[in-house]
């Protein structure tokens, strides 16, 4: 009876894994060995590993994904570190955070805004005395937005692990004589690990296939497996390449969280 | 003589919210001394400790180390270390790169951080841990470990707050012998932090008894045992038996009806005063002998004696450790010498009070 009732609870979890998590991959993995015309076949690998075009397609998408990462760590670190030693710290991290709650569409927009020819920023540069720039469809236009959609998302885990820190580990590494600098890289940053590599976890991956932002704000000249993804499913209906793509995309995710999780792991042992 | 390396002067701190953590703190740490700080949580020993090691800024009022003011100097550049109440060895690090990280901080070469991290291992029996995770240690060779990491630099003043009150009671026990030995073989001031009376009488050269941010005596273990200055002092350390009296002349005290030759003077005729015995001073006999009768009403076997609870006929509880056991209800007598009994004057401050005790001591 009891037994029944705890199986009864477990259902809806169960069901919603099944349908929302493990047959969207399995059918991913299911198309990926079909071609367009539905015949069973290996080609789509094939093409994808031996075409040129696939290959720095995947080459550039990791480029920019991990520069838009390192970006987002770059910012979100110092960020980090100066909010969690605020007096109403948590009120600024809410602060952060609520970019999130903004549609992604909509901060897009905000952006081209911004950036476009007549935008704000080229007014103030004007303003100065500044020659107009064409910031817009360029690379460091789409690494800046879409590290700065990232940015929180990579706050909240290092945020955490700072919190986390015990004032006294900062006070032992001062007392033994290490300058501010010294307590930062050899105490605060490697304890804080573990968050960097949370928030590593969370932007890399999505950064790899970010098809909206690369053509709003990198105006389709930045192509990352993303838009090729997308190309697939919508434009040449090819969906036996598209979920090839998928794939490489699901085992790179789990070969980040494999290189991401060793040194938590050998540390519990 | 020995020379003074730790010095605080009339030294204040004071909280935004109004709050008075020290009140007018003055002493002199003197080379090579084992002191401790003693006293409740909450009265202000632990900030002394982190004024002297330069976690928190005095209000007014001097510290001063080697002779120079050091009020202004940041914690890393001074030359004295902590050992924390919860360690804080760091967890990305093993055994030895903990020891270590004072010398790599200051950039010694390889070879001499090697041999002097074997060396501070070797201080505290842990040489062959080196290579263990922090979190593979037991809590005594955790507080090892972090006592190895403080002397590595070689620190002519080492802080200790609180170290031992995280192990069990034998450890502790243990862990203050070597604590002491350890002090006296690097021959440098320890001042240890404890609200333990126990730790503070067994391994200081001097016990600094504080309370609500000032400090009431400062004295060797015996003194402050055997004349503690006030009825705080004499309740904080060791049990003990206070009794309201009155000093009727010099070397003469009476208190429940009775008149006793005592060993103190220096007080005011029929001055109003209080009477301490302690408890393994009290001698139990029969009640035409005893100087006083109680009833006796529990007993409770400690294991070397019994602690035996009794009250008088006026009601105050006397505290009674023997050797034997009594009988429950028993009326019984107390004796005691003359020296057995201390008499303290009320709000006498400590200079009055040694003053006092000169002016008749041989």
């Amino acid at each position: 009876m009891k037994k029944n009732f705890r199986g009864l609870f477990f259902t809806p979890y169960v069901l919603w894994l099944a349908m929302f998590v493990i047959a969207p991959v399995a059918l991913i993995f299911y198309y990926s060995f079909f071609d367009i015309h539905h015949n069973f076949t290996l080609a789509n690998y094939q093409e994808f590993f031996t075409s040129g075009t696939y290959l720095t397609m995947t080459a550039n998408s990791v480029l920019y994904a991990f520069l838009i990462t390192l970006f987002a760590i770059l910012i979100s670190y110092p960020m980090a570190l100066v909010i969690s030693k605020l007096k109403h710290r948590d009120l600024w991290i809410l602060l952060v955070i609520l970019p999130t709650w903004i549609n992604l569409l909509l901060k897009a927009y905000a952006f081209i805004g911004l950036l476009s020819h007549d935008g704000l920023v080229n007014e103030l540069f004007q303003f100065f005395g500044l020659p107009i720039q064409h910031m817009l469809f360029t690379d460091a236009s789409f690494i800046l937005v879409a590290a700065y959609i990232q940015i929180p998302f990579m706050i909240l885990p290092i945020y955490n692990s700072l919190t986390d820190i015990s004032n006294s580990y900062i006070r032992a590494s001062r007392d033994l004589g290490a300058t501010k600098w010294q307590t930062l890289t050899k105490v605060i940053i490697p304890m804080t690990l573990p968050g960097i590599k949370s928030g590593i976890q969370i932007v890399f991956i999505p950064s790899l296939s970010l098809f909206m932002l690369s053509r709003l704000i990198g105006g389709n000249k930045v192509i990352t497996l993303g838009t090729a993804v997308e190309e697939h499913f919508l434009t040449t209906m090819n969906w036996g390449m598209g979920s090839t793509i998928g794939v490489v995309l699901i085992i790179s995710m789990v070969i980040v969280m494999l290189l991401t999780n060793t040194k938590r792991k050998r540390r519990r042992a | 003589m020995s020379k003074t390396i730790v010095e605080l002067k009339n030294v204040y701190k004071k909280y935004d919210d109004g709050f008075t953590a020290l009140k007018n703190i003055s002493f002199k740490l003197q080379e090579g001394e084992f002191y401790t700080l003693l006293g409740p949580s909450g009265c202000g020993k632990t900030t002394i400790l982190q004024s002297i090691a330069g976690f928190t800024e005095v209000t007014s009022g001097q510290v001063l180390f080697d002779g120079k003011k050091i009020n202004d100097i940041p914690a890393n550049k001074r030359q004295l270390n902590t050992v924390f109440q919860d360690y804080a060895l760091f967890p990305n690090m093993n055994v030895f790169d903990n020891v270590a990280f004072g010398l790599v901080v200051h950039n010694a070469k390889k070879d001499e951080i090697q041999t002097r991290v074997h060396d501070a291992l070797k201080m505290v029996q842990l040489e062959q841990y080196a290579n263990r995770e922090i979190s593979e240690l037991s809590g005594g060779q955790q507080q090892r470990i972090a006592i190895a990491r403080a002397i590595v630099n070689r620190p002519k003043v080492l802080l200790l707050d609180e170290p031992l009150s995280a192990l069990d009671a034998k450890l502790r026990k243990d862990m203050q012998y070597e604590l002491r030995e350890l002090q006296q073989n690097l021959g440098i001031t320890f001042l240890f932090v404890t609200h333990d009376q126990e730790e503070a009488l067994a391994m200081s050269d001097e016990i600094f008894v504080m309370n609500k941010g000032e400090i009431l005596q400062k004295g060797s273990p015996v003194d402050i045992y055997d004349e503690p200055i006030n009825h705080f002092v004499a309740d904080f350390i060791g049990e003990s038996n206070i009794v309201q009296g009155k000093m009727v002349a010099d070397y003469q005290v009476a208190f429940l009806g009775h008149q006793f030759e005592c060993s103190d003077a220096g007080m005011r005729p029929n001055e109003p005063v209080e009477v301490v015995i302690r408890p393994e001073d009290l001698v139990i006999t029969t009640p035409e002998k005893g100087k006083l009768q109680v009833k006796v009403d529990t007993q409770l076997f400690r294991g070397d004696y019994y602690e035996i609870l009794a009250y008088d006929k006026a009601g105050n509880e006397w505290l009674i450790h023997s050797t034997n056991a009594s009988t429950d209800d028993a009326i019984v007598g107390l004796t005691f010498g003359p020296d057995d009994m201390h008499i303290m004057r009320y709000n006498e401050t400590e200079a009055k009070f040694n003053h006092r005790l000169e002016s008749y001591e041989d």
